[in-house]
């Protein structure tokens, strides 16, 4: 264990700084995102696009992928610094984070080589952006419930079908797409995975709103869709398997990103200053110290937690409890400490001039946190996850696990 | 003792909750959520017609003369139905404030007029930070008005405002203020609840007309009032998120069986129902404090108030959960619950000040005082 620098790691951090101050703007508190993953203009998506091929080009975008991949061939600790010091810039919101963090170690652990050198490049350039096609209306958390239907013809699968809750499928190229090939199997033996086109004919996009009004995800319509095998990844039948590679990343993506993302615990501090409480400054109040204490210690332990992940990584091994404990903790957390803010606003109590205000940003929040707790499994599977993977308690009786797909009711 | 609605009551319930739910849907919120739009004039007529504007109006202005008990059933309709009215500020507290303290010339210029809803009011406390009647710097000097008031709900659509201000000694009070007159301007504000209006008022020498009598230690008396009639429509706005989230967790399943039968879900939405059933029993002693103008209405409006607050966050947060995706949606209903909840927090302010206030009330035990000394 070491919290400091090591001096080659120190040297690291100063060449990122270096680089950084080149190419990018300090942050100076006036700007913020109110998603750090999702692009929610046309703009927001080519700034995207252009900072990560600038990244690209530099050589910082992919700092622990191997070389032969154009990668750096860095290491984790690489990845935690190169964060920190990127944390400290405006830069636009990260849309790569489903092509580098899901889509990328799914297809490096199930990929063909011929899908592996043609597509881990462009993830890294920002040319393809990737989307993942997995939810659907009725299979979210009991996601080997999906209905999408792939039926072979000749070399292609033709897919019918709909997915739903696909984040940046407007502005994706790719994405990965799960799909039952066998129903007169049980559920989770008949699944496959496919990398998709998007602007292919039979896939149609509508944008879907969310509670803080903007929308950054969408329905996907499957219309005789024709997909060729040689662009099944993985294979046949073993979709499922597939999909834990990339729902396990999931997990972790978001509590290493989460974690830096998003309003801060300090913030509270001079927002609690500037308003009143029961005829004092709020910051006076001992209640109000303590809990921006307590927010402030669980966000730190949640960005520990995501170093923790990045060391477990390092060591080859799979980052289960951090990921698990990370995902968990992020989007209550961030619901808490939000709605705390907006209290202290007193009577006005979430009112205020603008969206882009303090009071708004917090509001963004707020209402962008009820998503954190159910994208990527929700708080009640990832406490399955703890209790019955981790603590060994017996699973949920499960009455549909061994009955063929297609005899369920 | 009786710790219910009585037959009465619950026929009062009956008839607006028929006129409620006749004039107010899901659909007609999401219309009103996407417009921005916080009045419903055709709802606001039904409701003058059958005289639920009027409730506690003395009969002499055109009103029913009913009690505070009799509105707390009214008020926990409007919750739960969402009801995109200017029904609160003007019936928990400026209606109650010019019946207890306005003059005959007041009440007849306001009361029968309110009660046909040709006339519509409503009430400027906060100033951004807290409800507590020493906190206001808007000022009255030779019957004219000067300050900015923030936020305050329906102010786009009222003529009248009722506007705490302090005079020239520096006493708190209440004053009647004309808001189309020249020297006030309303703006609008961004509220967590586009169909429930905000705004703030700057006012600039407007002509005031105080309701005498009404002073600090009245005005708290008023706010604990509104606490507890605010803290029914809370209890009907957590309610329905309650409802629509059994209703969900019964129809939706996963793994092959109702996602209401896994325990997480199940204790979760046990929970929102102990929570809501704890803040009921607070606003019933509350209801009948107030109606009975009884010496701890401080303490039951803060417990009220606290404990609705709870359940009602709790239950439109986790309403959002229980419907998963679905519920993250705009167009889905959890997050109508949640918006409303949040005005009804900025309506009087959220915990941190009303902990205070029942601190304040806390009647220490004479043993305590005793050890103490
Ligand atoms: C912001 C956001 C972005 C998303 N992005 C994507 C994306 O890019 N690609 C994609 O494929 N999907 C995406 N999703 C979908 C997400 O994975 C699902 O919403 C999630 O898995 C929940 O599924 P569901 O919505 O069908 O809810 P359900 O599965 O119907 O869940 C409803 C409720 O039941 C609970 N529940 C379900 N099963 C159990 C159980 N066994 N025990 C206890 N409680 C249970 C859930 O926790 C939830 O509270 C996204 C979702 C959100 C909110």
């Amino acid at each position: 264990m070491d919290f400091s620098d090591t001096p080659e790691e120190a040297a690291f951090r100063k060449d990122a700084r270096k680089w950084l101050d080149a190419n990018a703007t300090p942050r100076d508190g006036s700007e913020k995102l109110q998603d750090a993953f999702m692009a929610n203009t046309p703009e927001e998506v080519t700034a995207s696009q252009a900072w990560q091929k600038r990244k690209a080009d530099g050589g910082w975008a992919g700092i622990t992928w191997p070389r032969e991949h154009g990668g750096r061939g860095g290491n984790e600790m690489q990845q935690i610094i190169w964060n920190q010091e990127e944390g400290n810039f405006k830069v636009p919101p990260n849309i790569f984070v489903v092509s580098s963090g899901l889509v990328a170690p799914t297809l490096i652990a199930h990929g063909t080589e011929a899908q592996k050198t043609e597509i881990l490049p462009t993830l890294l350039s920002g040319k393809g952006v990737w989307c993942q096609l997995f939810s659907e209306p009725s299979a979210g958390s009991d996601l080997a419930g999906i209905r999408t239907r792939a039926r072979r013809n000749g070399d292609d699968w033709v897919i019918n079908g709909q997915k739903i809750w696909t984040s940046g499928a407007h502005y994706s190229g790719y994405g990965i797409l799960l799909v039952r090939t066998d129903p007169d199997v049980p559920k989770h033996k008949g699944l496959t995975m496919f990398i998709v086109k998007m602007d292919s004919p039979g896939i149609e996009a509508r944008r879907i709103k969310q509670i803080s009004g903007h929308s950054s995800f969408n329905e996907v319509f499957l219309d005789d869709l024709r997909i060729p095998d040689s662009d099944r990844l993985g294979p046949l039948n073993q979709g499922w398997r597939v999909a834990m590679t990339t729902l396990t990343n999931e997990r972790y993506t978001l509590a290493i990103g989460r974690s830096v993302g998003g309003m801060r615990a300090e913030e509270l501090i001079p927002l609690a200053a500037s308003v009143s409480l029961n005829g004092c400054p709020a910051i006076e109040d001992n209640q109000v110290r303590a809990k921006i204490a307590e927010f402030a210690s669980r966000q730190r332990g949640m960005e520990f937690t995501s170093y923790r992940i990045m060391t477990a990584l390092s060591r080859d091994k799979e980052p289960m409890i951090e990921g698990s404990i990370g995902k968990l903790l992020l989007g209550k957390l961030r619901q808490e400490m939000a709605g705390f803010a907006l209290e202290l606003t007193g009577g006005a109590a979430g009112i205020g001039d603008s969206p882009t205000d303090q009071t708004g940003l917090w509001r963004g929040d707020y209402l962008t946190a009820p998503g954190n707790r159910i994208s990527g499994g929700s708080d009640e599977i990832q406490r399955n996850i703890i209790a019955e993977r981790i603590l060994g308690m017996p699973p949920e009786v499960r009455l549909d696990k061994d009955i063929a797909f297609s005899d369920l009711k | 003792m009786n710790f219910d609605f009585s037959d009465d009551q619950e026929e009062i319930r009956h008839a607006v909750a028929r006129l409620l739910d006749g004039h107010t849907s899901f659909e007609k919120s999401h219309e009103m959520l996407d417009e921005s739009a916080g009045f419903d004039r055709d709802l606001w007529a039904k409701m003058a017609e059958g005289g639920w504007l009027a409730v506690t109006i003395p009969e002499d202005y055109g009103g029913a003369g009913m009690g505070a008990v009799e509105l707390a059933v009214l008020a926990q309709e409007i919750g739960r139905t969402l009801a995109p009215i200017p029904f609160g500020a003007a019936q928990y507290l400026a209606i109650p404030a010019l019946v207890a303290y306005g003059n005959a010339d007041q009440k007849s210029a306001l009361l029968p007029n309110l009660a046909t809803g040709q006339k519509i009011i409503t009430v400027a406390l906060a100033e951004g930070a807290g409800f507590a009647p020493g906190d206001v710097s808007a000022k009255v000097v030779g019957g004219k008005i000067s300050g900015v008031k923030s936020p305050v709900s329906d102010a786009d659509v009222a003529d009248v405002a009722i506007v705490a201000a302090q005079d020239e000694t520096g006493a708190s009070g209440l004053y009647v203020v004309d808001l189309k007159a020249k020297g006030a301007s309303v703006e609008p504000l961004d509220a967590m609840d586009p169909t429930r209006p905000q705004s703030r008022i700057t006012l600039n020498d407007v002509a005031a007309d105080q309701l005498v009598g009404a002073d600090g230690s009245a005005i708290n008396r008023l706010i604990d009032g509104a606490a507890v009639l605010v803290a029914f429509e809370q209890l009907g706005v957590a309610a329905h998120a309650l409802d629509i989230s059994t209703k969900y967790a019964l129809e939706r399943t996963a793994f092959g069986r109702p996602i209401g039968g896994f325990q997480a879900l199940k204790h979760r939405m046990a929970d929102m129902f102990a929570k809501i059933e704890l803040a009921r029993s607070n606003a019933f002693f509350g209801a009948w404090a107030l109606a009975e103008d009884d010496e701890r209405l401080p303490e039951a409006a803060a417990c009220a108030r606290l404990t609705a607050l709870d359940a009602c966050q709790f239950a439109c947060e986790e309403s959002i959960q229980i419907h998963g995706g679905i519920g993250y949606t705009w167009v889905a209903n959890p997050h109508l619950f949640l918006r409303r909840g949040w005005h009804l927090k900025a309506m009087l302010g959220p915990s941190t000040i009303w902990s205070e206030r029942l601190l304040g009330a806390l009647k220490t035990p004479e043993t305590l005082t005793k050890k103490a000394g």
